[in-house]
């Protein structure tokens, strides 16, 4: 069957289930209820003072009644630093369970070392936002019979509460926990800031492991995980690697390519009609998104204009406007660097989300529903403004959804900026290889070459024209891009998928096909 | 022609090449090495580049060694254009 995008999706997928295409971004929303039940949490009891403290990581697992098909999640906080999801994979395998599924909120290069599970089928299934290097290649190629699930920060939420990611065991790292399993981490020698995303593994996994290099006495504050739902606590010397973990601030890029984007982009937001007092922003980590936050600031002092929230993955940079008095608050559902994880610790206006609340679609309304602007980026973006963050030239899998369509979906203006073309590849293309945003929640797109507006957006488009901002027409802009660089040629894919890219209301937006090894 | 001495131009970075050229014995004819991050895209012309160029300085008992990150045209050509003159000592000015 067809979904809305004329993408081809199954209707059925031999180890996922029955598919329902995507109908649109709000289709599923407008009716103001979902059909999809909120399965129950587990129910586990404890004795008073009964101690939950292992003294290996291998003992907690052994008491989390680990078995064949079993389902084991892990967050990704400590991002390229993390050491914890190949350990428990290491464990699991020397047990010879087999058949896992792996739910981590995402997966990075550090994980590399699981790929022999792949093939020796000791993994079988994965869900994750995204997928990188070795792990990236060897799923595009084919190593797993079924195929993986690509969901949205906020679309994983709706899959473990709805029942779609049944978790037997979660295993959360902290920088510091107590002995009932209070953790969080906003402080210790292994501060990662937010752990937001691990909060819905808590809440529903069978077992839940907390594992730190920090025991602290009890109770360990804040409670970003709290002892409820916690089984078992195990001390470990090391939770991961702190120079990969987070480092100092996050420098805004000195590429003259992606500064141009950014000034471009910031003209595009201040002309726009939503620059306004009490505006809520957001802006990815990378090259141009964080370079825009810079001229941000500056036209926000400049006209004197003071926002309401940052919301997203928080980085330095967000931490100095919100004590430059330039915003109110920041929502942190994920911090990017040391400095971050100080101010969550010390500022009360700097507050820690959970998932759930940052852009699950499945309720009363997440903070991304209340975003003004929001800025991304894209590895590819097509003539109707679909993006794709997931699939990248050479046809691995190598990016993540992240909050991207959560945010996209959200925002009054969804900004997105990237070069024209990266290394010769033409990043406008007449059909994106895989969707991961649709195209009717991104308003504008922003390369060096100029600035196109979505045609939905007619007001927009006019506000930005009148501002003498040089506006091209997508299709004119792509033809421009291809002369420059030559038309590539195409990459070669099989029949089989490998991949299926989840929208964030749980509709089949997109699916990845097996890339033919090239020769 | 044959080059004279061992010689290089371009870089690794992102969206340039590198060519490394070297002489070789007399009646060796031409040992090309070439691989690019886009290969799959652009294979086929930067090949073509690579020999049509090589074709009209007359180029023989050469090792070439091409390794590209995504340059366009004109970045290949003028790379390769600068490889060859240094290596046949032809270099002028900044060269």
């Amino acid at each position: 069957m067809l979904n809305s995008l004329g993408r081809e999706i199954p209707e059925y997928i031999e180890g996922i289930g029955k598919l329902e295409p995507f109908q649109g971004a709000l289709a599923k929303l407008r009716k103001g209820w979902m059909d999809e039940p909120t399965i129950p949490a587990p129910n586990r009891a404890y004795l008073p003072h009964q101690s939950k403290v292992c003294k290996s990581l291998e003992e907690a697992i052994i008491r989390s009644n680990p078995h064949n098909g079993m389902t084991v999640s892990f967050h990704h906080h400590l991002r390229n630093g993390d050491i914890l999801l190949v350990q428990t994979l290491n464990i699991l395998h020397n047990m010879g369970i087999r058949e896992i599924t792996l739910a981590s909120s995402s997966l990075n290069e550090c994980h590399d070392p699981i790929l022999p599970y792949l093939i020796d089928g000791t993994v079988t299934r994965i869900f994750s936002s995204g997928i990188r290097n070795q792990l990236g290649r060897a799923i595009a190629l084919g190593v797993l019979e079924t195929p993986v699930v690509i969901h949205s920060h906020g679309g994983r939420v709706r899959s473990i509460h709805t029942g779609k990611i049944k978790i037997d065991l979660a295993v959360i790292p902290a920088s510091a926990a107590d002995c009932e399993g209070n953790a969080t981490g906003s402080h210790g020698k292994s501060a990662f800031g937010s752990i937001g995303y691990a909060v819905i593994d808590a809440r529903y996994a069978k077992e839940v492991i907390v594992v730190t290099d920090n025991l602290v006495d009890y109770p360990c504050i804040p409670l970003s995980i709290s002892q409820n739902f916690i089984d078992h606590v195990v001390v470990v010397d090391s939770i991961g690697d702190a120079s990969k973990i987070a480092t100092g601030t996050t420098r805004i890029t000195k590429s003259p390519m992606d500064l141009r984007i950014a000034k471009l982009a910031a003209d595009v937001i201040e002309h726009s009609g939503f620059f306004l007092p009490g505006f809520a922003f957001q802006v990815g980590a990378g090259g141009a998104s964080l370079a825009v936050a810079k001229f941000i600031r500056e036209k926000m002092r400049d006209k004197g204009i003071k926002g309401s929230f940052m919301l997203g993955g928080i980085t330095s940079y967000c931490v100095d406007m919100l004590n430059d008095g330039l915003f109110e608050t920041l929502f942190d559902v994920q911090s990017f660097d040391a400095v971050v994880s100080n101010s969550l610790l010390n500022n009360r206006r700097h507050i820690e989300i959970p998932a759930a609340l940052y852009a699950n679609p499945f309720n009363c309304g997440c903070i991304t529903n209340k975003i003004d602007v929001v800025v991304l980026g894209a590895l590819e973006i097509d003539v109707d403004f679909n993006v794709n963050v997931i699939t990248g030239s050479e046809g691995y899998i190598r990016g993540a959804s992240g909050g991207h369509s959560d945010t996209a979906s959200g925002a009054k203006l969804t900004v997105v900026v990237c070069p024209s073309f990266r290394g010769r590849i033409p990043i406008i293309k007449k059909r994106v290889h895989t969707i991961v945003t649709p195209g009717e929640t991104v308003h504008v797109l922003v390369t060096e070459r100029g600035i196109c507006v979505n045609p939905l957006y007619k007001e927009l488009e006019e506000n930005l024209r009148r501002a003498g901002l040089n506006i091209k027409e997508i299709h004119d802009l792509e033809i421009e891009v291809d002369t420059i660089t030559g038309i590539p040629g195409p990459l070669e894919y099989t029949d089989k998928i490998v991949g299926i890219v989840e929208y964030r209301d749980g509709t089949i937006i997109d699916v990845i096909h097996q890339l033919k090894e090239r020769v | 022609m044959k080059p004279k001495i061992a010689a290089q131009s371009g870089t690794f970075e992102s969206s340039d090449v590198i060519f490394l050229i070297e002489p070789l014995p007399d009646n060796s004819g031409r040992k090309l090495e070439i691989s690019s991050t886009v290969m799959q895209q652009y294979g086929e012309s930067f090949n073509r580049i690579i020999v049509e160029m090589l074709d009209s300085w007359q180029m023989t008992d050469i090792h070439l060694i091409a390794k590209d990150k995504g340059a366009l045209e004109p970045t290949i050509k003028a790379r390769l254009e600068t490889a060859i003159k240094r290596s046949l000592e032809q270099q002028e000015g900044t060269l």
